[in-house]
Order: structure tokens, then C-alpha cells, then sequence
């Protein structure tokens, strides 16, 4: 919350100056750019006459037409609640992208037909991975934070050259120096678990920083009252210092799950049928690239859709305290 | 009278660096007795306290608290902790948790106690501190008044042996004062064992059993409230007190 002030501002979006403003800079951006060939051009026939042979006049024309639309949108959704606001823009924000994906002139059939493949194989995999990674990662974390926060020398000296290594070195050269290194030691590994292992220790280091920083975001008043009362140190751990500091540790740590989602994709240089290596592998053939790549974004994207509600949730279900 | 000693100090002295905080106390509290301890800011109170149920070490001497002597290998800490309750200048209840909830976890968690009967003790508690109707509101929905009394009724819960109070009221707007200092005055005629650091004389004449002056880390003078505050002994008390009680 930016928790707002109790006396009600006009709304910015009916202010005429703003208006203005909008107006003119939006007909400016469309003047600067040729619309005349496309299908904003078919659309003003009837106005400007054939779109190739209309010159400045057709690029005006469309330029104009464009910002008006622009600000009486703006203007009208200004009058709606808040809810409706958000939903129609959403809404509308969705159907340039459609329309901007339109341009492309995808096959849909192609796209039906690999659909449940890419689905089966390619974001189960995505999924499996990168669940087993968060949740070995989240491990991780808590002992590498109760390691770096510790006064144990040993302790402290693993943590942060674990933390300093897995964050200083990119994520594609961990997967190769597990998948390829480890066999030199004598352990064969597979191409998935060497990959799980990799994210989980790569996320694992980032989430051990941001788990650090939320138990140290606890009063120490809270340590000192569960001392007083009798409980160890695993005791308050548990049930006193992190769940308090869990709402400060979820907001980054849903950017991380979202941010590993698509991280996973890294181990299909490894051989991993993951999302992103069957979106290209199948477009491949037949030259349908596009089709593919833009079916493994909604599916990417849809699920992270998924993880920002879960993390809502969550974050709804911690703020119970703070409701004075 | 045969009196058991709750709390032993003998010679007891701790060191912050090279700065040394407390200097040879030695200090005895017994079942029963309701003790306050006063003296100018930094003068090792709050560190002195807060030995007592380790949650500061001390350097040197002995302190014995209900029969273990503390020291920094004990593997029962836990034993002396459950028996000694502490309430804070700033509260410290756990935020997340509701009043009762604050209230039920020490016997259940420590002591194994059922839900059902941590509840009715919890309940029966907070009646005593006279907030039995904020219940199931979390701290940050009660005012400091009673927070602090929320925080006496979770220490009570684990009916400690001794009851420490560090300050309880200082961080209290002054109507509020008063319903808290009314709480403890109502556990000292129970005869709850009491160490309270304040500056709240009035309350320190009406139930303590000795005072107890602190000047530099070291216990400068102490004895029954009407000798302390009718007739000091040393210099550095009366001064104490004519700056304490002008206001
Ligand atoms: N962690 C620490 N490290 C170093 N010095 C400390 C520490 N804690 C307290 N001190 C010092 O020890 C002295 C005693 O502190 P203490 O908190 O016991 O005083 P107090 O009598 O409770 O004072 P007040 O009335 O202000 O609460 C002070 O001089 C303080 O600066
Ligand atoms: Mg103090």
C-alpha cells in the first residue's frame, strides 16, 4: 500500500492538461512513423483514398485518429472503479499483443497439433525441474543463512564461499561444470539431476542472501522473549524468527521461483527435454519456428501467471497481523 | 523463618570488552520476596537482571537460580528459563501470534501441556491481567497498556518461580502506567517472588521488601523501603533520590 491521502485529488486522467500532453506526444510517435503500409492504412481508406499514394496527409490522418481513440480510452476508463480499471486494461493490453502476434501469420493447426506434446513432455518436465529445484534450493537457504549469521568460523567460511561462488559464476557454465566435471570425479549423473542440482545450488545461493537478511529483519526484543521463555534455538527458529521474517522473504523469493522457471530452460543445453528445447527442436523441420517459440512463451508465461496468484496468496495470508 | 533463596550473586562482576559493567554484587532474593532495583541510566541494572536468567554471561562469581548454578557449559538452561519469567521495557510479544496464542505456546511447547488446558490457563490469566475480551487480537490492535499486561499474563502462564521486570512501564504513555503497575501490585499481594527494575518509587515504597540501589555496576545500598527512602546512607543515593522524586 502507498497508503493515500484521505483527501480526494482530481483524477489525473481528466485533467485537461494531461489530456493534452498525452494527445500530442502520442501524435507525434505515429507522425514519426510510417502506418500507411499497414493494416491501419486499409482501415482509413475510405478517408485518405489508396494508403500507398496519400503521402503526409494519410500519415496525419491515421496519426490523429490513433490518439484520439488513445485519449478518450484513457478518459473513459478514469470514470470506472478500480477493478474495472485494471481489468480493461489488461484486457486491452492482451489484445494488441494478439494482434501484434497476428502479424506473423502463425499456422494454428501446427500449433494444435504440438501443442499436447510441448505440454506433456516439454512443461512437465519445466515444472518437475524447477520444483524439485526451488524446494531443494529453499533447503538450502535457511542452513546457509543460519551458517552466515552464525558465530561459528567454519560454518560462516562454507556458507559465503558457497554464496560467492554460485552467485559469481554463470548459471550455463554450472550446468556444464556439474554435468561435465562431475563424471571426472568418478560420479556419472544424468542430465536431469545434473541439472536439478545445478539450479538448486544456484538458486540456492540467492535465496540464501535473501533469507539472511530476513531473519536479521527481526528485533533482536524477539530472540530475547523466546530465550526468556525457555525455547531453544530451534524452537525459535522455527516458530518465532521465520515466520516473521517469512513476509519479508516471499516477494523475492516468488521473483526467484518465477525467474528459475524460465532459468530451467538453460539445461536443455544439456540434453534435457525441457519446454524450450522441444519448442525449437519442433519448429525445426518445418521452418515453423515462430509457431513453437511463441506457444512455449504463453505456456512460460501462464505459469508464472500462476505462481504471482499463488504468492498473492500468501502474502494475504501473512499480512493477518499487521490489520490494526 | 527457614527462607529459600530463589536467586544467589556472589561476587558476580561482567566485563563489556575492557568496560566493566557490574563490580562484586552480591545480592540474595528469596521465596517470597518482592525486590526493586533503582539507579541513574547505565548503572548496570537491565545487565544485572537480565544474568539472572542468562540471557547475559557473566564473567566472574556465582549465580545460583532456583538450585543450577549458570555458567557458560550448562546444558539445562532451559530448566532455569522455564522457571523465571521476564517481562520487557518494549513487550516483545511475538507479533504473528494472537494474545492467547502468545499466551498458550511456552506450556505447550516446554511443557508439553494439552491445547485444551494451555487455553483455560492462558484464559484464566489474562483474566487476572483484566483483558480476558482481547483474546484473539493480535498485539499490534492493543495499546501499550495492554500489551504489557498481555506480556505479564504469557510470563505467568509458565508459573515461573520468580518474575523479572525490566522497566515495564518506561516505555508507557503515563495514564497507562498505572493499569500495569496495578497488575503487579496485584501479584506481589499473591506473594509472587519479584525482581523489578523501575523508577516508579511510589510503587517501591508500597510493595517492596527492599531496595536495592545500583550506582556504576556496583550495589551501592540497599534495604527496607522506609530506611532507603527516610534515612539514605551514601551521598550518591540521596542524590539519586532528590532528582527521582522532585519531578
Ligand atoms: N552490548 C553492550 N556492549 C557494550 N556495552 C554495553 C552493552 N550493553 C550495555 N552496555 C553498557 O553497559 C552499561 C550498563 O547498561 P544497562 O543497560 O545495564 O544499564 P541500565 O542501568 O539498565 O540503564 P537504563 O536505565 O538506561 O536502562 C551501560 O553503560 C551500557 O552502555
Ligand atoms: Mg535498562
Amino acid at each position: 500500500m502507498l497508503y493515500p491521502d484521505t483527501v480526494e485529488s482530481e483524477v489525473l486522467v481528466h485533467k485537461p492538461w494531461f489530456v493534452m500532453a498525452t494527445f500530442a506526444a502520442i501524435l507525434a510517435v505515429f507522425l514519426a512513423i510510417d502506418l500507411t503500409g499497414t493494416s491501419m492504412g486499409e482501415f482509413m481508406r475510405p478517408v485518405i483514398g489508396e494508403p500507398a499514394e496519400s503521402g503526409l496527409y494519410g500519415r496525419f490522418a491515421i496519426a490523429f485518429v490513433i490518439a484520439v481513440l488513445f485519449c478518450m480510452n484513457v478518459v473513459l476508463i478514469g470514470f470506472a472503479t478500480l477493478k474495472v480499471q485494471i481489468a480493461i486494461v489488461w484486457l486491452e493490453l492482451l489484445l494488441l499483443f494478439l494482434a501484434f502476434f497476428k502479424t506473423f501469420n502463425l499456422s494454428l493447426p501446427f500449433m494444435a497439433e504440438k501443442l499436447p506434446f510441448l505440454i506433456t513432455q516439454g512443461l512437465f518436465t519445466t515444472i518437475y525441474v524447477s520444483a524439485i529445484s526451488i524446494i531443494i534450493a529453499s533447503a538450502i537457504a535457511i542452513l546457509g543463512a543460519v551458517a552466515k549469521l552464525s558465530t561459528n568460523g567454519f560454518a560462516y567460511a562454507v556458507a559465503s564461499f558457497y554464496t560467492s561462488f554460485f552467485r559469481g559464476l554463470p548459471l550455463l557454465m554450472q550446468v556444464y561444470l556439474i554435468y561435465l566435471g562431475l563424471p571426472q570425479l568418478g560420479f556419472i549423473i544424468d542430465a536431469v539431476p545434473a541439472g536439478i542440482l545445478a539450479l538448486s545450488l544456484c538458486y540456492g545461493a540467492y535465496m540464501t542472501e535473501i533469507f539472511r537478511s530476513g531473519i536479521q529483519s527481526i528485533d533482536r526484543g524477539q530472540w530475547e522473549a523466546s530465550r526468556s521463555i525457555g525455547f531453544g534455538f530451534g524452537l525459535t527458529m522455527r516458530k518465532i524468527i521465520l515466520p516473521q521474517a517469512l513476509p519479508v522473504i516471499i516477494p523475492p523469493t516468488g521473483n526467484q521461483f518465477i525467474s528459475m522457471l524460465k532459468d530451467s530452460s538453460l539445461v536443455s543445453v544439456i540434453g534435457v527435454w525441457e519446454l524450450m528445447f522441444l519448442a525449437r527442436t519442433l519448429g525445426q523441420k518445418t521452418f515453423q519456428h515462430m509457431e513453437m517459440l511463441i506457444s512455449a512463451a504463453m505456456l512460460y508465461w501462464g505459469l508464472s501467471i500462476c505462481l504471482e496468484l499463488v504468492q498473492a496468496r500468501i502474502e494475504r495470508h501473512y499480512a493477518r497481523s499487521k490489520i490494526r | 523463618m527457614s527462607a529459600e533463596k530463589i536467586i544467589d550473586v556472589r561476587n558476580v562482576s561482567k566485563w563489556y570488552g575492557a568496560f566493566r559493567v557490574l563490580t562484586d554484587v552480591n545480592l540474595t532474593v528469596e521465596r517470597g520476596e518482592r525486590i526493586v532495583i533503582c539507579g541513574p541510566s547505565g548503572s548496570g541494572k537491565s545487565t544485572l537482571i537480565r544474568c539472572f536468567n542468562r540471557l547475559e554471561a557473566h564473567q566472574q562469581g556465582d549465580i545460583v537460580v532456583n538450585g543450577i548454578t549458570l555458567h557458560d557449559k550448562m546444558r539445562n538452561v532451559g530448566e532455569v528459563r522455564k522457571n523465571v519469567g521476564m517481562v520487557f521495557q518494549h513487550f516483545n510479544l511475538f507479533p504473528h501470534m494472537t494474545v492467547l496464542m502468545n499466551c498458550m505456546v511456552g506450556p505447550m511447547w516446554i511443557k508439553g501441556v494439552p491445547e485444551a488446558e494451555a487455553r483455560r490457563t492462558a484464559l484464566q490469566f489474562l483474566e487476572r491481567v483484566r483483558i480476558p475480551e482481547q483474546a484473539n487480537k493480535y498485539p499490534v490492535q492493543l495499546s501499550g497498556g495492554q500489551q504489557q499486561r498481555v506480556a505479564i499474563a504469557r510470563s505467568l502462564c509458565m508459573q515461573p518461580a520468580v518474575m523479572l521486570f525490566d522497566e515495564p512501564t518506561s516505555a508507557l504513555d503515563p495514564e497507562m502506567v498505572s493499569e500495569v503497575l496495578e497488575t503487579m501490585t496485584g501479584l506481589a499481594r499473591e506473594g509472587m517472588t519479584m525482581v523489578c527494575v523501575t523508577h516508579e518509587m511510589a510503587f517501591a515504597r508500597a510493595v517492596a521488601d527492599r531496595v536495592i540501589f545500583m550506582n556504576a555496576g556496583q550495589v551501592v545500598e540497599q534495604g527496607k523501603p522506609d530506611e532507603f527512602f527516610g534515612n539514605p546512607q551514601h551521598e550518591r543515593t540521596r542524590l539519586f533520590l532528590s532528582q527521582i522524586l522532585k519531578h
